[in-house]
């Protein structure tokens, strides 16, 4: 069933459906592994570890319920509206407040929308939260294009600039004359481009992944050399942190170069689970969030557990999205944390775990409207996933000024 | 049963070896490649995001409808094969001494993504160059080892193989061998060990040849961009590390983690495994898609060298080879000490499609004990597997003034 509102644009809701067919095949594939021999050190230098993979791999051809996840998702209001020419899925839920905010919240690389599925309910329904109705959100949450239950472009061009394009038409299409966008990793450089694009009706931006480095610093960084004078401690903390992130993103550097040799991510389950839980954070890579994730089966108040993680990775499999969401890293040819110029007003997040700790004198001096600027105690690059209360208390403070 | 006899005695022995592939491993490997799930067409018209869907498909096709999945097991099993443990890990080599008296010992080494399957075409032109167009003053007796943790040679359980302990173990396989004069060869990873073993100045070993200026790597910025030639040499360096880089650092950095999907998709092995440089993915690319080899990169030729790592299972090792020789990269730069000179008279050959061409210069710069250089018209990074015969004249006349001096010494 399709409704098509007054400007005459298709929005179409949208339900998971996966076969069971889809379903046998990936445990079969799972449990028909040909495995490497095992790693020749004892930690995570060379890569995801043999035993990590093997315990995770058991699990998900036995014990994992997809369908648990497609549940959850169907639960929540989706759609998908041809945008620029692509198929752009998206959740949206409208706060019963009146005056709630409108939010387009953007995932990113090796994520999805399963980041950000905690979220929702505390940002569209604050009062049964422990907060106020005017803390409240209308929550859009868009797959990127190529990821997830989106189309695959099958033309170059889709990089952060296009999709924040794309992002204002969405809202406009919803009818919402006035909004905010939130991001972290690939979503954090899309909020900064709809930032930088500054579309009627954007108010402000949220990121938790700030891109606040002064270019004479960011010169330094992408030469090796040692970090220009002058520094504060802060500011040469961040630097040494962003030399180490700089080690652990051949990844990134793979994906932007030669996203169509990874064949083994469309062919191979245990394949592209390895290749997504390789992504750093400021603890490890794997991220240490991550991998301690892994042995969580429960969760008190938040917290990510291997569910969620396999959550993640069976969207990437069953929608064969491994190679077209890497073609992200090829089409976007920019800087990566360095100051973008962005004028509108900005609040920033700064989660431990994060690749850097964007210090406040970088933060005023990249975006010069900075509305909020608070370093948290706990929590990493996947702040919404790993710690969502704490990530929708800095949404709804981050934005308050604005209301 | 397997029988343990004495260690020390055992180790050293030098046994035949012959491949055995159980059909359940063929069938195995035909079941995956049939059913492989594939991704969405790349987004170009050229290599610029990776291995090209068609030229990738149409591998997989010929690789289980026309090509004879035991080809790689009859061409190995038709030449003397032998194994032998040399520094704890099981050493893989083909051994083809010729018939000619004065044959000079030769130890080539091959590369990654390759095996000794790309050597396999110079047997015969330089263990009887007789039987093709050279003198019986051109023979050779030929060594072909696998590195560790390729083909058929043992995967090494514990850290340090690095190329230069992988140098010390080929001179110790000369040794083994009876060999008391000898030369040495390679390109890709195996002109990193040749150099490596010339630097080491292994006894008995005397001279080297190259096709692959490994130095580059450590100090491409320090050699001359003067001449037009060097300049085209340093941009094809430039371009290399800016867009063909990608493969060298992920196994220099996370080799286990591209391990798994090697380990586990025929499909995935075969694209990793073709994109290497522009010159030979395309001269592949066309072999498949067109059905016009170039050279000696034939279909079946790419095909037995993909099958043979699949049938070893032996991606995540060889890429960990990477990791080994990156770590001692960054240790001997970090170290601020140029490694010792080449004392031994070396041999270069630039063929026109290698990823860097070097010009005369740069060898020069990095061996001056050069005391051959050639540049020839046709081959790429591939030399001995694309131009088997021209490879191996450029061996023969590197090597020739070390016949004399051995004669008159």
């Amino acid at each position: 069933m399709s409704t098509t509102v007054e400007t005459g644009i298709e929005i179409r809701p949208f339900h998971v459906d996966i076969s069971d067919e889809a379903l046998e095949a990936l445990r079969r594939r799972i449990a028909a592994t040909q495995w490497p021999e095992k790693e020749t050190v004892a930690d995570q230098s060379q890569g995801v570890q043999l035993a990590t993979i093997q315990k995770l791999a058991r699990y998900w051809a036995t014990e994992y319920d997809w369908r648990t996840c497609e549940a959850k998702l169907n639960a929540l209001p989706q759609f998908i509206s041809e945008i620029d020419g692509l198929d752009i899925h998206f959740i949206h839920v409208r706060s019963r407040h009146e005056d709630a905010l409108p939010l387009i919240v953007n995932h990113g690389w090796p994520g999805s929308i399963i980041e950000q599925l905690k979220i929702i309910d505390p940002l569209t329904d604050p009062t049964a939260h422990g907060a106020s109705a005017s803390d409240a959100f209308d929550v859009v949450i868009p797959s990127m294009p190529g990821y997830g239950f989106s189309g695959k472009p099958a033309g170059t061009g889709w990089g952060p600039e296009r999709m924040g394009r794309a992002w204002a038409e969405l809202m406009k299409r919803l009818g919402y004359t006035s909004y905010v966008a939130q991001g972290g990793d690939w979503g954090a450089f899309v909020v900064d481009q709809m930032g930088l694009q500054a579309p009627a009706g954007l108010l402000a931006i949220h990121t938790n992944m700030p891109a606040t480095v002064p270019p004479d610093v960011d010169k330094a960084l992408l030469a090796g050399d040692p970090p220009p004078s002058g520094l504060s401690a802060e500011e040469g903390r961040a630097y040494e942190q962003l030399v180490r992130t700089f080690k652990q993103v051949e990844y990134a550097r793979f994906m932007a170069s030669r996203p169509q040799t990874l064949y083994g991510i469309a062919d191979s389950p245990v394949g592209l689970a390895a290749w997504l839980l390789d992504h750093n954070d400021a603890d490890g890579q794997p991220a240490a969030a991550v991998t301690s994730a892994l042995d969580r089966t429960t969760s008190a108040r938040g917290e990510l557990t291997r569910d969620e993680i396999l959550d993640n990775i069976t969207l990437y499999w069953l929608t064969n999205t491994g190679i077209s969401a890497s073609r992200l890293y090829w089409e976007y040819k920019g800087g990566f944390f360095n100051a973008k110029g962005v004028s509108i007003p900005v609040a920033v997040s700064v989660f431990p775990g994060e690749q850097y700790q964007a210090p406040r004198s970088w933060a005023e001096e990249a975006y010069p409207k900075l509305i909020h600027y608070n370093e948290l105690d706990k929590g990493g690059h996947f702040a919404a996933w790993e710690e969502p209360e704490l990530f929708v208390s800095e949404v709804r403070t981050g934005f308050q000024s604005l209301r | 049963m397997a029988v343990k006899t004495e260690k020390s005695a055992d180790a050293t022995a030098i046994r035949p070896f012959h491949v055995e592939i159980p059909e359940e491993r063929i069938d195995d490997m035909r079941r995956r490649i049939e059913t492989t799930r594939w991704p969405s067409k790349e987004l170009v018209n050229d290599r610029s995001q990776g291995v090209q869907l068609e030229a990738l498909q149409e591998l997989a096709r010929y690789w289980v409808t026309d090509y004879n999945l035991e080809r790689v097991e009859h061409r190995l099993n038709a030449l003397p094969q032998f194994t032998t443990e040399i520094d704890g890990v099981e050493i893989h080599f083909i051994h083809v001494r010729s018939e000619h008296e004065d044959a000079l010992p030769l130890i080539m080494t091959h590369g990654w993504p390759g095996s000794v399957i790309e050597l396999l075409e110079t047997i015969g032109p330089l263990t009887d160059p007789t039987a093709h167009g050279g003198t019986p003053e051109d023979a050779f007796h030929l060594v072909l080892p696998s590195l560790p943790g390729y083909g058929f040679s043992g995967e090494p359980a514990e850290l340090g193989w690095d190329a230069g302990r992988t140098a010390r173990a080929w001179a110790e396989l000369m040794h083994r061998l009876g060999y008391t004069r000898y030369v040495a060869q390679g390109g890709d990873v195996g002109a990193l060990v040749t150099d490596t073993m010339g630097r080491q100045a292994a006894e008995g070993l005397v001279g080297i040849h190259l096709n692959l200026l490994t130095a580059v790597l450590a100090v491409g910025d320090q050699l001359p961009k003067e001449s037009e030639q060097e300049r085209a040499a340093a941009e094809a360096f430039a371009t290399f590390r800016e867009s063909g880089f990608g493969y060298f650092l992920e196994m220099a950095t996370r080799p286990q983690t591209i391990g798994y999907a090697t380990l586990d998709s025929p499909v995935a092995l075969a694209a990793w495994l073709l994109d290497h440089d522009t010159d030979s993915y395309y001269k592949i690319s066309r072999a498949f898609v067109d059905g016009e080899p170039v050279g000696n990169l034939t279909r079946d030729n790419i095909v037995d060298n993909i099958t043979l790592y699949w049938l070893t299972g032996t991606g995540a090792s060889a890429a960990r080879s990477y990791w080994e020789d990156g770590r001692a990269l960054a240790a001997a730069l970090a170290s601020g000490q140029a490694p010792p000179a080449v004392p031994v008279p070396v041999g270069f050959t630039t063929f026109p499609g290698e990823i860097w061409a070097a010009p005369r210069s740069w060898v020069e710069a990095v061996y001056p004990n050069l005391t051959y250089f050639n540049e020839v018209d046709s081959g790429g990074h591939f030399a001995a597997w694309e131009e088997p015969e021209l490879f191996s004249e450029e061996v023969r006349a590197a090597f020739r003034s070390l016949r004399d001096e051995g004669r008159s010494s």
